[in-house]
C-alpha cells in the first residue's frame, strides 16, 4: 500500500473505533482485577449474552434500537451482580486461582446456555446509526464507528469523574487497595464487589452491542474481542485503569496499521506478539505499577 | 462505654485470647500493654468486628456488638485505627479523610470535622492533594488517626500509633491523643511503648499470653516493680 497522510489517518481512525471496543473490555477486566484480584475470563461471554438480549428485544418484542440497548445494558448489570453473588461470593477470600477457574467455568456455562436459548447460528445485528461515511480530517468514518468512539470517550470521562469525585467511586478505589482497612472505614465491601461487577458488565454489554454489526451475533462473537481486551489490559499494565484505555486504543490502532501496511493476516498474531514483547520488556505494562496489595 | 466480657478468640492459632474482660469508661484513655504476640491487636480486631470471638461479649454503650459486621460497628460510633497505619496509599490525603466519613450522612458537619482535622494536623492541610503513599511515616500516622476521627467516633481504638516513629513525632502524636480525649472521645490505646502510654492513659491493663495479668491506674502501674522490669526497662 502506498504511504500517504490520508491513508495513515484512515488507518488510525478505523483503528480507534475497534480500539474503543478493546478499551471498554480492558477497562472492565482491570476494574475487576484491581478490586478482586481475579481475571474475569467470562466477560466476553457475558457481553455476548447481553447482545443476544438486545437482539431479542428488537426482534421478538419489537423494541426500537435504543430502547433494546438500554434494556440489554440493564440486564447486563443485573447479570454481573447475579454472577458475583451466586458464583463468586461464596468463595470470597479463597485464592485468586479458584476465582479464575470459576470465571473459566462460566465461559462454558454461558456459551452453552446462550446457544440453547438463542441457537448456535449466526445472526445479523443492525448498526446504531445508518448513513454514508463522514469525513474527519482526510479520513472517512462510518457514522456507527464514529458513535463507537464518542460513546467510549463519554463513558470513560463519566467513569473518571465517578472514581474521582463520588464517595462510591473513592470507596471502590480504596477497596482495591486494602480490603481490611476498607471494612474498618465502614465500607460494605460485598456491595463494592457487586458494584464492580455491575460496572464491568455494563462496559462489556456496550462493547458487545456496538461490535455486533461487525462481528455478527453468535455465541463466539466476543471471543476475539475478549482476547484483544486482555492484550490491551496487559499492554496498559493490568493494574492501571487509565492504562487499560490507552492500551485498548493503542492496540486497535497498531493492529490496524499492521493490517494496512504489512498484511491483514498478521493482525491477530501481532496482538499476541505484542503481549509477549510487553511482558518481556516491561512486565508492569505501559502505565502499570508493581502492585502491593494488602488484604 | 466499651466493655469486654470473658472474650476468647484465636487468630492464626498463635495469637490467642483466653477469657479477657475489661472496661473503657466514657471520656477516658485506657491502655492495653503487652509484648509482641500477647494478643493486643487480636483484642482490637475482636472489638471492631474483624474477628469473631469463640466466646464472650463486647458491649458498646450497653448494647452488644459482638456479632456485628465491622462496617456496622463504625456506624455505631467505634473506629479502629489499625497497626501500621494502613492509609490508602494511592488515594490523596483528602480522599483518605473523605473515606473516613463514609458512613456519615451529615455533610455539613463532615465539612466542619474536616476543618478540625486540618487544625489538629496542619500538615495534612498542606498536603491534602498529595498522594498519601508519599507521606512520611509520622504524617501517615497523623492521617490514619484523622481518617478514623472523620467517622465521628465515640470510641477510638489506636493500635501502636508510635510504631516506627522518631521520638519527637511520637511526642507530638501523643499530645494529639490527649487533645482528642479532651474533646470528648473515649480512647483505647494499644502500645508497646509502655512509658508513653502510661504517661497519658488513666488506666492500664497488662496482657500476657492472651490473659490480663495486671491492671490498675497508670500512676500505680508506673510504680509497679513487675511493670518496671518488663515494660519500662
Amino acid at each position: 500500500m502506498v504511504f500517504s497522510f490520508a491513508n495513515l489517518s484512515q488507518q488510525v481512525i478505523s483503528g480507534l473505533a475497534t480500539g474503543s471496543i478493546y478499551a471498554l473490555g480492558a477497562f472492565g477486566l482491570v476494574l475487576i482485577f484491581k478490586t478482586m484480584d481475579t481475571v474475569n475470563f467470562a466477560q466476553g461471554k457475558m457481553a455476548m449474552v447481553t447482545a443476544f438480549v438486545a437482539w431479542t428485544c428488537m426482534n421478538r418484542f419489537h423494541m426500537p434500537y435504543y430502547l433494546a440497548f438500554i434494556v440489554a445494558v440493564a440486564f447486563g448489570a443485573l447479570l454481573g451482580i447475579f454472577i458475583e453473588r451466586v458464583f463468586l461470593r461464596p468463595v470470597q477470600g479463597s485464592s485468586p486461582l479458584t476465582l479464575i477457574i470459576i470465571t473459566l467455568g462460566l465461559v462454558m456455562i454461558l456459551e452453552g446456555v446462550a446457544g440453547w436459548i438463542f441457537g448456535f447460528d449466526t445472526k445479523n445485528y443492525p448498526v446504531a446509526v445508518k448513513g454514508d461515511p463522514l469525513t474527519v480530517l482526510t479520513a472517512k468514518i462510518s457514522p456507527h464507528n464514529l458513535l463507537i468512539i464518542i460513546v467510549t470517550l463519554v463513558i470513560m470521562a463519566g467513569i473518571y469523574l465517578f472514581f474521582k469525585y463520588t464517595m462510591a467511586g473513592i470507596a471502590i478505589r480504596a477497596t482495591a487497595q486494602d480490603i481490611t482497612t476498607s471494612y474498618l472505614m465502614g465500607i460494605n465491601v460485598s456491595r463494592i464487589f457487586s458494584t464492580t461487577w455491575a460496572v464491568s458488565a455494563i462496559l462489556g454489554a456496550i462493547a458487545g452491542i456496538l461490535i455486533a454489526p461487525v462481528s455478527f451475533l453468535s455465541t463466539t462473537m466476543m471471543d476475539e474481542v475478549q482476547l484483544k481486551a486482555f492484550s490491551a489490559a496487559v499492554l496498559g499494565g493490568f493494574t492501571s485503569l487509565g492504562g487499560a484505555v490507552v492500551g485498548g486504543l493503542l492496540l486497535g490502532v497498531l493492529e490496524n496499521l499492521v493490517a494496512g501496511y504489512i498484511s491483514p493476516e498478521f493482525k491477530t498474531s501481532f496482538a499476541f506478539g505484542l503481549i509477549i514483547l510487553v511482558l518481556w520488556v516491561k512486565p508492569s505494562g505501559l502505565l502499570g505499577t508493581v502492585q502491593r496489595k494488602k488484604v | 462505654m466499651l466493655r469486654l466480657e470473658n472474650i476468647s478468640a484465636a487468630y492464626h492459632a498463635s495469637n490467642v485470647l483466653e477469657g479477657i474482660s475489661f472496661e473503657v469508661p466514657e471520656g477516658s484513655i485506657v491502655t492495653l500493654l503487652g509484648s509482641n504476640g500477647a494478643g493486643k491487636s487480636t483484642t482490637l480486631k475482636v472489638i471492631s468486628g474483624l474477628l469473631r470471638p469463640n466466646q464472650g461479649k463486647v458491649y458498646l454503650n450497653d448494647s452488644e456488638i459482638t456479632q456485628r459486621r465491622p462496617e456496622k460497628i463504625v456506624a455505631y460510633g467505634l473506629v479502629h485505627v489499625p497497626e501500621g497505619r494502613r492509609i490508602f496509599p494511592e488515594l490523596t490525603v483528602l480522599e483518605n479523610l473523605k473515606i473516613g466519613s463514609y458512613t456519615r450522612q451529615d455533610k455539613t458537619t463532615v465539612e466542619k470535622d474536616l476543618d478540625k482535622m486540618y487544625e489538629y494536623f496542619p500538615v495534612l492541610k498542606d498536603r491534602k492533594a498529595q498522594i498519601a503513599g508519599t507521606l512520611s511515616g509520622g504524617e501517615q500516622q497523623m492521617l490514619a488517626i484523622a481518617r478514623g476521627l472523620m467517622s465521628n467516633p465515640k470510641v477510638l481504638l489506636l493500635d501502636e500509633p508510635s510504631l516506627g516513629l522518631a521520638p519527637i513525632i511520637v511526642q507530638e502524636i501523643f499530645e494529639m491523643i490527649k487533645l482528642i480525649r479532651e474533646e470528648g472521645t473515649t480512647i483505647l490505646l494499644v502500645e508497646q511503648n509502655a512509658f508513653q502510654a502510661l504517661s497519658i492513659a488513666d488506666y492500664g491493663y497488662i496482657l500476657e499470653n492472651g490473659r490480663i495479668v495486671l491492671q490498675g491506674p497508670c500512676s500505680e502501674l508506673k510504680e509497679n516493680e513487675e511493670v518496671k522490669r518488663s515494660y519500662l526497662g
